[in-house]
């Protein structure tokens, strides 16, 4: 017991660092989950493979450039906003594209939300497997390799930045952090500040008094999957960045945890992903070091349980319709 | 005259068994070649690493494709469900990778394995570690499979006296491995065992080294597949050893003449793929069946006679089956990284690292 401490001590702010890179990715596929749920009340499963296509989609900007050795100063600058855009478009395409012929004409048809969620599981088997077998192959020219991991070389080279004890704090570390957050700030105000976002908020309040109010139901919930994919694509880029490596079913393992951040945060309620993204990667880590990285997953849901007993709603609690409508 | 193939070959195993049925096809299509009084036809049959499915397959191939023996299946879950069904219909099977020691021991009379079974690879590799490697300080990880717990403790168990040892594992999904990177940072090892797959085998050594650790990192056999190095990167991958009780002929290359002749034929055959772990074993498979109806025996019951006396020089190893049906060969032998590519340095008895 007494070395368990001793391990969580020693180990405490490497494993905090890593938590909170491993959070930042989990919040930002987390919005697209709470987003959604905010809107129409639907898990959208297919969502941990939008985020596989935001990878992808990045990644296609590096095979297309030819980029085989890391690069920096502006050309970097540039080249991550590209992977960021075009993943972006990836996932927040595939997401309305999804939207449009998997969940809108059951909504049409006044359908139950199981059916939905039907849809939504058959959607996330239906991409991975059309990745795999069509697009990857034919993307990245590896027949009959789609169920392969695609390595990406190194396109940013590491530095140390600073070194606090046996924290060593590195530039991608900081990247991915950085820019993780930043997404979640511009999101939130586009959520809380713009017409759009109150045409979002209402829809998620109260959607038939929004629809008598004027608000075009179609387009606020098209908006919301695009945002969503959106922010799933630029996790995709941050992924390869910090990780270096995709495959079809990337998005699988991911895409739990992503749902667990938003269910911890408060489902519907954009700052409870971020909140809850950062708490889980945090707990993980805590986790794994002072039980073991076996016993990663456990703690994780244990937490998940215990906050759910005492705050059923997340730690921010409620969705988007009562935070601040 | 058909013989089945049953395996993964679309699922998310497949990387390591096309090459066997590749492997085995190459056998056959030089066999037929030959123009021989009786052409044999592979049957590859997709179980997609399902027990259940692998056990429909094997009634259809029986009653459908009225096969003379199976090649596979692939693993050993499926293996499991097949052979008493293949046992009551008295069809003989190879399979060229299912290594669980357990299958040998169901006491069937029909079922043979051109592959050491997991008894024999864990302990080889851990001498190896202990005579070439030496290390002073170990970090022992699985991914809690019965297979990478099993090489794991292995390992770990031939360490025990020589060095001081700490363990992690995760969860054989995990993708980032970062609280066990910082366990292994903190302990500050000399060497690092991984006992798992390919597939996590690649991302996670990425990400030791990128932590800068420094210490030596080696694997097993299912790890043993150029995805480690795709997984890694080339830079990171460098010098990272591998154990497996087969001989891969891409690595084997510069040192053995029939291998560099199998990688040759094999890439020009099937557009330019590496002959990948298991692909020799799947050409051996078929070699033993290709002898047994070269012999002139056309019966099931008459193969799996022939299949009990066999005995001759394999491309990975001497075929020759026990009364279990394993293939008495039990070396292993170690592989390493080089250059961004998978070369061989040998026997685990003998083989040093530079």
């Amino acid at each position: 017991m007494l070395d368990n401490f001793n391990n969580l001590v020693s180990q405490f702010w490497p494993q905090t660092m890593d938590g909170l890179i491993k959070g930042s990715i989990y919040a930002l596929v987390a919005l697209g989950y709470t987003m959604v749920y905010g809107v129409l009340r639907l898990i959208n499963f297919a969502h941990s493979e939008i985020f596989m296509i935001g990878t992808m989609g990045s990644l296609v900007v590096l095979t297309t450039l030819g980029i085989s050795s890391p690069v920096s100063g502006v050309a970097l600058i540039g080249l991550l906003m590209l992977m960021a855009v075009v993943g972006m478009l990836a996932s927040g395409g595939t997401a309305v594209l999804l939207e449009q012929i998997a969940y809108r004409p059951l909504r049409k048809r006044g359908s139950s939300r199981l059916a939905a969620l039907i849809s939504a599981i058959g959607a996330s088997l239906f991409l991975a497997e059309f990745f795999a077998l069509v697009v990857i192959p034919w993307l990245f020219d590896r027949p009959g390799q789609g169920r392969n991991i695609i390595g990406v070389k190194r396109f940013m080279q590491r530095e140390e930045l600073f070194t606090i004890g046996n924290l060593t704090v590195t530039n991608d570390q900081v990247l991915v952090l950085g820019a993780a957050v930043m997404m979640m700030i511009l999101l939130d105000l586009l959520v809380n500040r713009t017409k759009i976002g109150r045409g979002i908020r209402a829809t998620a309040q109260d959607p038939q008094t929004a629809v008598l109010m004027g608000v075009n139901i179609d387009r606020v919930v098209r908006t919301t999957f695009l945002i969503g994919g959106a922010m799933a694509g630029v996790a995709g880029t941050l992924w390869l960045l910090k990780y270096e490596n995709t495959r079809f079913n990337i998005g699988f393992l991911l895409g739990i945890k992503a749902f667990t951040a938003a269910v911890l945060g408060g489902i519907g309620n954009v700052r409870g992903a971020l909140v809850g993204g950062f708490v889980l990667g945090l707990v993980e880590n805590y986790g794994a070091s002072f039980f073991g990285s076996a016993w990663l997953d456990v703690v994780a849901f244990i937490i998940l349980v215990l906050v759910l007993m005492f705050r059923p709603t997340g730690i921010l609690g409620e969705s988007l319709q009562v935070a601040r409508a | 005259m058909k013989i089945g193939f049953i395996g993964d070959l679309t699922g998310d195993n497949a990387a390591i068994v096309i090459p066997p049925r590749n492997g085995a096809q190459l056998a056959i299509d030089e066999y037929n070649a030959k123009n021989p009084k009786v052409k044999i036809e592979l049957v590859p049959l997709d179980s997609k690493a399902d027990p259940s499915t692998a056990a429909n397959l094997a009634k259809t191939a029986i009653t459908e494709h009225k096969v003379v023996g199976i090649i596979g299946p692939a693993f050993s879950g499926e293996s499991q469900q097949v052979q008493p069904i293949l046992e009551e219909a008295k069809i003989p099977s190879v399979s060229p990778s299912a290594t669980r020691t357990a299958l040998a021991d169901a006491g069937m009379q029909f079922w043979h394995r051109v592959v050491a079974n997991d008894d024999v690879q864990g302990p080889a590799a851990a001498e190896f570690v202990a005579r070439a490697v030496k290390p002073k300080k170990a970090f022992v990880i699985d991914d809690k499979s019965a297979y990478g717990q099993g090489l794991g403790q292995a390992v770990q168990k031939a360490l025990g006296s020589s060095a001081e040892v700490q363990t992690d594992s995760f969860e054989a999904t995990a993708t980032d491995f970062s609280s066990t990177v910082n366990k292994v940072a903190a302990f500050n090892p000399d060497f690092v065992f991984f006992g798992g797959y390919y597939a996590q085998a690649g991302p996670l050594l990425k990400q030791l080294r990128d932590k800068g650790i420094k210490a030596g990192f080696m694997s097993g056999d299912g790890s043993l597949h150029t995805q480690l190095i795709e997984g890694a990167g080339a830079e990171q991958a460098e010098g990272a050893l591998l154990s497996c009780p087969c001989k891969i002929a891409y690595a084997w290359a510069a040192q053995d003449e029939n291998s560099k002749k199998f990688t040759d034929t094999f890439k020009s055959k099937f557009s330019g793929q590496l002959p990948e772990i298991y692909a020799t074993e799947g050409y051996d498979a078929a070699s033993a069946f290709i002898k047994a109806i070269e012999a002139g025996n056309t019966d099931p019951v008459k193969i799996n006679d022939f299949l009990k006396t066999v005995d001759f020089q394999g491309l990975g190893k001497q075929v020759k089956f026990t009364d279990k049906g394993e293939v008495e060969d039990k070396n292993v032998y170690i592989y390493q990284v080089k250059g961004g590519e998978i070369v061989s340095v040998g026997n685990s008895t003998e083989a040093t690292i530079g």
